[in-house]
């Protein structure tokens, strides 16, 4: 019963990084958008994202409910170490759903969509910001359990220059998901181009910002290497992302519109398999080497059983 | 400002502002689905314009409630991680039943909001109907979590520890029906008269008399139901407090002094350090009579209870009492409505009719904060009554009051913003809702 529920956590997550990436994605992609086309990746944006953005909150909220249901010392203590970056992920979360509602339900178009636009796009930059910061923590080792002051329990359990790095490249695979994701509901010519430029541009920031996050976490001695790289499904993960990267390029200059959803949707979850496999059945790892494995449920196996 | 006075604020902020959305995502759906079945029947184009009107309305507020849910869904174990890490497990299915009920919400509201002139009609009207049966539900289910935490059970507290955990017990613990009802009901209640309230102004204004009317016929309908339901509801909830925490209930009635024949006290100022209240009205036997159908029975006086185990009394009461006031003006303005609605058909187009529905537009939710301050503040000093104290419960995290403080500020903006929203969708009636105006042209915006 144990691993339904761990798929089901899984298969959560899997699914919030892809649908809640592309959402974020929308405000990041905005951003990078030119002058001229800011108006019109509002639109396409819009048209894409606008119908099913509420519904990601629940892969967001499944995975928590999950947590807290089948792993509750997991959730009570990321929401203690981290409770930093967790309440700026939500203040993040609380601008950009209600920014993007107003600007789209406000009945009259004034100046005000102006400044929801800036706060949406501002917020959507934040947030995955803070999940690729709030996703490192829990696996790096920064997360200081014995910690007995301020700055080291809830300050440098976060902050550190691989987290950051993570962050940024959060933010990447945000953009390209969503430029991605966005081909396939534009008409014209004009915008087909404009986006597909933006897919590529997003995939080449994928392609550097992941190779920051290695270098500094050879850098900074984070075993990161090594747990992907110790079993062969390592290799062939981290492999099959690699290669799916070239194909994704390939399909957006051959305008294999469904095939490119596809692949990013692969690479992404390659990514969260190579990285969450070679820890499993360890969820959170400490500073001082102690973990918290998903396997460790004494008393709440009748839960467990009916949340499978 | 305390760390342990900050998370609770927060929570208590964030709950106040989220309850106000929820409700709303509650009720709105089925006036909605009202309105849209009279145009169906009909084809009265005002009919539709009115559904539409009222969707967009929800649909701002339902992602207000949508962002405030999740955020809350952190907030639990960001404020109290120690009663996440112990009553996770127990009290989470109703967690999860509610995810899903939000899924289907979430999902049945896009298709309602897009799908005008694109389905079958009668198939759209069940996505709004769909919309507000899951909206009642994630509703319910989370009062039944709520109601556990007054009520624990599905587990055996043991030396400290929570073994035999059954979330299927725990989830219909002995509160629920009770809390679930009367918040239901309330929910119908408050929305109804903020509902009618807004088209009973409107309506006075002038414009779009015709459109206001029918939006305040089906509002005002509804409104007036649940303000008479909402007594007895209140009335089986009491009963149930009662039995199970009967020192919320004396704190409610800051009746101190066990005693036979208690008198139902009304108002008044609590003088907690001489334990008597003042300036109140006092019905002998009435407190006696609503707790055990009898008015010579012995209610429990908060004495009965070590003081350390003792809510904040005066707010409680307080709490309480403006419950009451509000809930009983409602259930006046209702029986007025009614008596015009069968006996006094003229009443109903009298300026102070629609003048006493707009003075009432936020009566409703005033009784429902207070109700819920009764509740929740009234199950203190336990986050789980009788087993954990709020106190164990919080985050090691110091410096709350700053989270607090931005957080009060996220709140109090997002209103505003949400008034100014509210504002300009209603000035908007004439050219996009209503087919009957002169200016009325939506291919225009």
């Amino acid at each position: 019963m144990i691993f339904v529920v761990i798929a089901f956590l899984w298969t959560a997550l899997g699914m919030y990084v892809i649908f809640g990436g592309a959402d974020f994605g929308a405000g990041i992609v905005e951003f990078f958008s030119s002058r001229d086309f800011k108006e019109k990746t509002q639109r396409i944006m819009y048209n894409s994202i606008g119908p099913i953005w509420e519904a990601n909150h629940m892969w967001l909220i499944i995975a928590i409910v999950i947590l807290f249901v089948g792993f509750p010392k997991i959730y009570a203590d990321l929401s203690n170490y981290l409770h930093i970056p967790l309440t700026i992920m939500l203040l993040g979360i609380i601008a950009r759903g209600t920014s993007f509602t107003f600007r789209n339900y406000d009945v009259i178009k004034d100046k005000w969509h102006n400044l929801y636009a800036h706060i949406f796009t501002f917020s959507s930059m934040v947030t995955p910001f803070f999940l690729g910061i709030i996703a490192a923590a829990t696996v790096s080792g920064t997360i200081d359990s014995n910690a007995t002051d301020f700055l080291s329990a809830y300050i440098f359990s976060w902050l550190s220059w691989f987290n950051v790095s993570v962050g940024i490249f959060t933010v990447a695979i945000c953009g390209m998901l969503a430029a991605v994701y966005s081909i396939y509901s534009v008409e014209n010519e004009e915008d087909t181009v404009h986006l597909r430029g933006l897919a590529k541009k997003f995939s080449v920031a994928i392609f550097i910002t992941g190779g920051i996050v290695f270098a500094v976490s050879i850098w900074k001695d984070v075993p990161l290497l090594r747990w992907i790289f110790s079993e062969w499904y390592g290799y062939v993960a981290v492999g099959l992302a690699t290669l799916s990267f070239i194909a994704l390029y390939y399909a957006i200059e051959k305008r294999y519109d469904i095939t490119i959803r596809i692949l990013a949707s692969f690479i992404v979850l390659m990514i969260l398999f190579a990285v969450s496999y070679s820890h499993f059945p360890n969820l959170v790892l400490f500073k001082d080497g102690t973990y918290l494995s998903v396997m460790d449920i004494q008393h709440s196996e009748k839960t467990i059983a009916l949340l499978g | 400002m305390d760390d342990f006075i900050a998370a609770r604020s927060q929570m208590a902020l964030s709950l106040a502002f989220h309850i106000v959305f929820s409700c709303v995502g509650m009720v709105m759906p089925f006036m909605m689905a009202i309105a849209h079945y009279k145009y169906l029947k009909t084809n009265d184009a005002l009919y539709k314009g009115l559904t539409k009107a009222w969707s967009k309305g929800v649909a701002i507020l339902f992602a207000t409630g949508a962002v405030s849910g999740t955020m809350l869904s952190f907030e639990l174990g960001l404020l109290f991680p120690k009663f996440m890490e112990h009553a996770g497990p127990i009290f989470g299915m109703p967690f999860s039943l509610e995810g899903t009920a939000f899924f289907i919400e979430a999902i049945a509201l896009g298709f309602f909001l897009y799908g005008w002139d694109r389905f079958n009609k009668w198939f759209h009207w069940i996505c709004g109907v769909i919309v507000g049966i899951s909206g009642l539900s994630s509703g319910i289910l989370v009062v039944a979590a709520n109601a556990w935490m007054n009520s624990p059970s599905g587990f055996d507290y043991i030396n400290g520890e929570y073994l035999n955990i059954d979330p299927i017990k725990a989830m219909f613990n002995e509160a629920w029906f009770s809390q679930a009802l009367h918040m239901t009901i309330a929910a119908f209640c408050a929305t109804g008269f903020a509902v009618a309230g807004l088209h009973a102004y409107l309506i006075l204004k002038g414009k779009n008399i015709v459109f206001h009317k029918k939006a305040f016929k089906i509002s005002a309908t509804m409104a007036v139901i649940a303000a008479l339901l909402a007594p007895l509801s209140g009335d089986i909830s009491a009963k149930d407090v009662a039995q199970r925490q009967p020192i919320k209930l004396a704190a409610m009635e800051a009746h101190f002094e066990t005693e036979k024949s208690a008198p139902f006290v009304l108002g008044g100022i609590v003088d907690q350090a001489n334990e008597t209240v003042k300036y109140a009205i006092k019905i002998p036997g009435v407190l006696s009579f609503l707790v055990h159908s009898d008015f010579n029975q012995e209610v429990l006086g908060l004495n009965e209870f070590p003081k350390d185990e003792w809510p904040p009394v005066p707010i409680v009461h307080y709490a309480f009492q403006i419950m009451i006031i509000f809930g009983m003006l409602m259930m006046g303005i209702a029986v007025v409505y009614l008596f015009a609605r069968f006996f006094k058909k003229e009443w109903l187009n009298k300026r102070w009719m629609y003048q006493l529905f707009m003075v009432a537009t936020p009566f409703g939710y005033i009784a429902l904060e207070a109700g819920w301050t009764v509740t929740e503040v009234g199950r203190q000093p336990w986050i789980i009554y009788g087993i954990m104290r709020t106190v164990d419960a919080i985050t090691p995290m110091p410096g709350i009051q700053y989270s607090f403080y931005i957080f009060t500020l996220v709140f109090v903006s997002l209103s505003i913003v949400l008034v100014f929203l509210m504002n300009r969708q209603i000035q908007m009636v004439a050219q996009l809702y209503d087919p009957n105006d002169p200016n009325y042209n939506p291919e225009k915006h």
